[in-house]
């Protein structure tokens, strides 16, 4: 018997062995912390699946947080108009690593129905987005399993400490050097 | 022909391009070099009054000649009571002036009604017309970025502007 095997065997059911990566994304994934950013009649939606009723609670999301420095999850929930745009990405860049974003509805994903001069065609020309919610809006179920598919790839992702920059440095997003709001 | 439209043409004369009436909403077009003695007499002259700019806004009538159209609306509205004599006469107007595509611009009513600055501003940001002596003629809504006029006819739908993404 190995020595690794001895201490295992004698110290029975009083602890458990993981690896770092692990337990630190499971304790991520049940602790969104997240900043609604809410511009259209998805924020209806939005409230109803974190009201009791749908209870994002259950799955340790309940917390909005209203400063993005003290968010993690970042859902975007509406429409983004041109004006809006370099607010989001700013919104974004404010928050610390690690983070995540979530494209709540149609017009997040790709404009939705709105393919004209005003609207951004989908979040992820700005942002990079982990998961996307279609729907318009969205049902709650569907927003339920977008968080927990999002938990997944929380739980998944390799290196828990690496920056997330790392990972979106080669998509190719346009930068907005002027604030035009 | 109603009233307000006959005394209009007796006063106004050859002013008026054509008018007509429908359903009691009356309705004058104005030439465009014009339009700022024609405004200036509809406000001040006691047969008027109309010291309310309610609308201004453009059309584009794309292959006419003249393209657009600007659209004034005004009102004669109580403002406050002067003894006996009523100060409105409670009545209104639409007024239209034909704008051709080059040059694209008519003069500024911003003098007369204060008002008119932001609507101004409002047509030269989605119409690209110009208002002569409006002193801020500058887009309101959209950024300073933007390229082209979004209301034209012309404006391709699913044209992408430079800022944001994605490119075309």
């Amino acid at each position: 018997m190995s020595e690794k095997q001895e201490i295992l065997r004698q110290g029975d059911d009083s602890f458990v062995t993981t690896r770092v990566d692990s337990v630190v994304n499971w304790g991520r994934k049940y602790s969104f912390f997240l900043y609604p950013f809410v511009t259209a009649c998805c924020g209806m939606e939005f409230m109803s699946v974190a009201g009791p009723r749908y209870d994002l609670d259950r799955f340790g999301a309940a917390l909005p947080r209203f400063s993005p420095r003290q968010a993690d999850l970042l859902m975007v929930v509406g429409t983004i108009s041109h004006r809006q745009a370099p607010i989001l990405k700013k919104v974004y860049d404010q928050m610390a690593e690690p983070k995540w974003v979530v494209a709540f509805g149609a017009c997040t994903c790709s404009g939705g129905p709105y393919n004209n001069y005003s609207t951004v065609q989908g979040i992820d020309t700005i942002v990079p987005v982990d998961i996307y919610i279609p729907g318009c809006p969205p049902r709650p179920e569907a927003v339920l399993d977008g968080l927990m598919k999002l938990q997944d790839k929380v739980q998944g992702s390799p290196g828990w400490s690496r920056p997330r920059h790392q990972e979106t440095a080669d998509l190719d997003l346009p930068i907005i050097e002027k604030p035009v709001a | 022909m109603s009233d307000l439209l006959q005394a209009i043409e007796e006063k106004l004369g050859d002013a008026v391009e054509d008018s007509h009436a429908y359903r009691g909403d009356d309705t004058i077009l104005v030439s465009h070099d014009r339009v700022l003695e024609v405004m200036q007499t509809l406000k001040d002259d006691s047969s008027f009054r109309f010291n309310m700019l309610i609308d201004l806004t453009a059309v584009d009538y794309l292959g006419r000649d003249p393209r657009f159209e600007v659209v004034y609306h005004l009102g004669s509205v109580e403002v406050e009571a002067r003894g006996s004599e009523p100060s409105s006469l409670r009545h209104r107007l639409r007024v239209k002036s034909g704008v051709a595509e080059v040059p694209c611009e008519i003069d500024s009513v911003t003098s007369i009604w204060p008002a008119a600055n932001w609507m101004e501003r409002e047509v030269f940001d989605f119409y690209g017309i110009r208002f002569k002596g409006h002193d801020d003629m500058r887009r309101i809504l959209l950024y300073e970025e933007f390229q082209g006029h979004p209301l034209r006819k012309d404006y391709p739908k699913e044209r992408r502007q430079p800022l944001i993404g994605p490119r075309n």
